[in-house]
């Protein structure tokens, strides 16, 4: 293992998150108080409890969730695609380190960013909410598993577009609606049966519930069912980045 | 201006242990056999090229756009991977063994391809820490300063000229000590003035034992920097020979004869000679192959006949033609 290239990669990633400071934290911190002001304070006091929480204290989880999916998907999505963009790539695929090593350098500078901005989401919600967690290593689990897991979706974007149009397309298109019809800002079981059924196909609802269930000890799902699938997401991802580097996919014709 | 790689003892001794080692045993710094590469869509870029490029010696690709030099550079240094054939650097495999391989490799690409917002030091320092190496300020400044960043060091990329950008993708190859650099048009777009200076670190890499690759348009430049020359055309690598004999064997010089009186036909008694008649009649053009000259059968028996048949010269001068014509008569030959 090369770890001298892994650090120099994360470095120059968390460099850059860190020259964009104001983006990267003050506007996740300021959309996470927009959403209490309008969803906690405003709508949330007409709502009477949710599963036996209060309904500003409900919506914590899934914000948390909301932020570190995009966030996770973005930034290792922009890590990749701007050297690719640029033309820079040509140093790091000609430099003596292997596909795994790349990998860790974007990916865990991407996962690291949105974990932080996470914590950073969790600790302002605090100031308008009050909740407690349950199972904070579960929670720390998820945290993480979710980052990394993003993380890779979003590198294999940043590979897979070829514009800065498509490289949005997923972020906004994909992630952010499952995410909202995820179960960030209700329980799966305010819906009417059949929609109850069709949440269920919607990989982001375990997610979510399994974050939820670590504050809460109660989710939409069970525990269970959301740790399979935030492992199996994570098998894909790596299933398909291993295939990325093997294939040369967009990176070496 | 000075560039050293030197500055370190183990760097020392490393340099000439792979001096040493050229004169022990020769072994070619790169070899390519038998590699072909054939794009998704059908066209193939490289056509059985097999070469071996020797220690320390700078070596100059030419070729027409879209022959496949940077095909061939970007197989070697493993951005482009090869439908069939081996490439080794310095013994190594470099699919096999490619950490080892791309160790010993600079790279300085063909487009000014730059992280726009980062500095230079920082861009530098990131290059030698992707390669593996362990953080050197003191290696890092002696690369600028040879290059004269050294005053831009702390300039985001986005502020430089073309001609600077282009020094710090240099620098950037260099962060990581290469002992092999390739080098894809690197005075393409950048001043006289800048490329004779880029030419005089080509040099004292040279004269420290790294080997060079550059391809180039400019016939000039390989003419100026090269040992040997590689003609690759429509994929396949045609010729590889030393510049001097290169130039020996194909090069054609012209005897341009100004005439005291002018003719209107090349006399019968100089029909045995490759003349024409120019300027209106006033010169006589002789071109004749250098290796002719040097066996003494075309000047010597040309002068002889002029002196017979009574015809009298006021000046003479001689062109010897330049590898640009030679690479453009190589060209036309095989299209």
């Amino acid at each position: 293992m090369n770890l001298q290239s892994v650090k120099t990669i994360y470095l120059a990633e968390m460099a850059r998150s860190l020259r964009t400071v104001l983006q990267s934290i003050v506007s996740p911190v300021v959309s996470t108080s927009l959403y209490f002001v309008v969803f906690g304070a405003a709508i949330g006091s007409r709502i009477s409890e949710v599963d036996g929480v209060s309904y500003g204290a409900f919506i914590v989880p899934g914000l948390i969730m909301l932020m570190l999916l995009t966030q996770s998907v973005s930034t290792a999505s922009f890590g990749i695609f701007f050297p690719r963009f640029s033309g820079s790539i040509y140093e790091i695929l000609s430099a003596p380190i292997s596909y795994l090593e790349i990998v860790l350098g974007f990916v865990g500078a991407a996962a690291t960013k949105s974990l932080i901005l996470g914590l950073i989401v969790l600790g302002t919600a605090r100031l308008f909410v009050p909740f407690t967690i349950q199972y904070p290593l579960v929670m720390l689990l998820f945290l993480v598993l979710t980052a990394l897991t993003f993380s890779l979706l979003g590198f294999i974007i940043g590979i897979w577009a070829d514009g800065f149009e498509k490289l949005q397309l997923v972020p906004l298109l994909v992630v952010t609606p499952l995410t909202f019809l995820g179960g960030t800002f209700y329980s799966i079981d305010m819906l009417p049966p059949f929609w109850q059924t069709v949440t269920l196909l919607n990989p982001v609802v375990y997610l979510v519930s399994g974050f939820r269930w670590s504050f809460y000890g109660s989710g939409d799902v069970s525990i269970w069912a959301s740790v399979f699938m935030i492992v199996a997401f994570l098998g894909v991802s790596l299933a398909v980045v291993n295939w990325i580097f093997k294939t040369g996919y967009r990176l070496k014709p | 201006m000075t560039l050293s790689f030197n500055h370190l003892p183990e760097a020392r001794a490393e340099t000439a242990a792979s001096q040493g080692q050229t004169t022990a045993t020769g072994s070619p710094m790169i070899r390519v056999a038998q590699l072909d590469k054939v794009f998704e869509g059908g066209f193939q870029a490289l056509k059985n090229v097999s070469l071996e490029i020797q220690r320390g010696e700078i070596f100059a690709l030419l070729g027409p756009n879209g022959a496949g030099k940077t095909t061939l550079i970007s197989v070697i240094c493993g951005l482009v991977r090869a439908s069939s054939g081996s490439v080794s650097v310095d013994g190594h495999d470099n699919v096999t063994d490619y950490r080892k391989a791309r160790a010993m490799i600079g790279l300085v690409p063909q487009e000014l391809t730059n992280e726009a917002f980062t500095t230079v030091w920082d861009t530098v320092s990131f290059s030698r820490g992707l390669f593996g190496k362990p953080r050197d300020p003191a290696h890092i400044e002696s690369v600028l300063r040879a290059l004269t960043l050294w005053e831009k060091r702390n300039n985001r990329l986005l502020e430089l000229s073309g001609g600077m950008k282009r020094r710090v993708l240099i620098a950037k190859a260099l962060a990581h000590e290469p002992k092999v650099l390739f080098l894809d048009e690197p005075t393409a777009g950048v001043d006289v003035e800048l490329r004779r200076e880029m030419w005089e670190v080509v040099r004292q890499l040279r004269d420290q034992g790294v080997t060079i690759i550059l391809t180039t348009h400019y016939i000039e430049e390989a003419e100026e920097m090269a040992d040997r020359i590689g003609v690759i055309l429509r994929g396949e690598l045609v010729l590889v020979e030393e510049k001097a004999a290169l130039m020996r064997q194909l090069g054609r010089k012209e005897l341009t004869l100004h005439l005291d009186q002018p003719l209107n036909d090349v006399p019968a008694a100089l029909a045995g000679h490759d003349l024409a008649l120019m300027e209106d009649g006033h010169a006589l053009v002789y071109t004749y192959d250098v290796t002719q000259q040097e066996e003494g059968t075309g000047i010597a028996g040309l002068l002889a006949d002029l002196e017979a048949t009574g015809i009298r010269v006021k000046d003479l001068h001689t062109r010897q033609s330049s590898l640009e014509e030679i690479f453009v008569s190589l060209v036309r030959e095989r299209a």
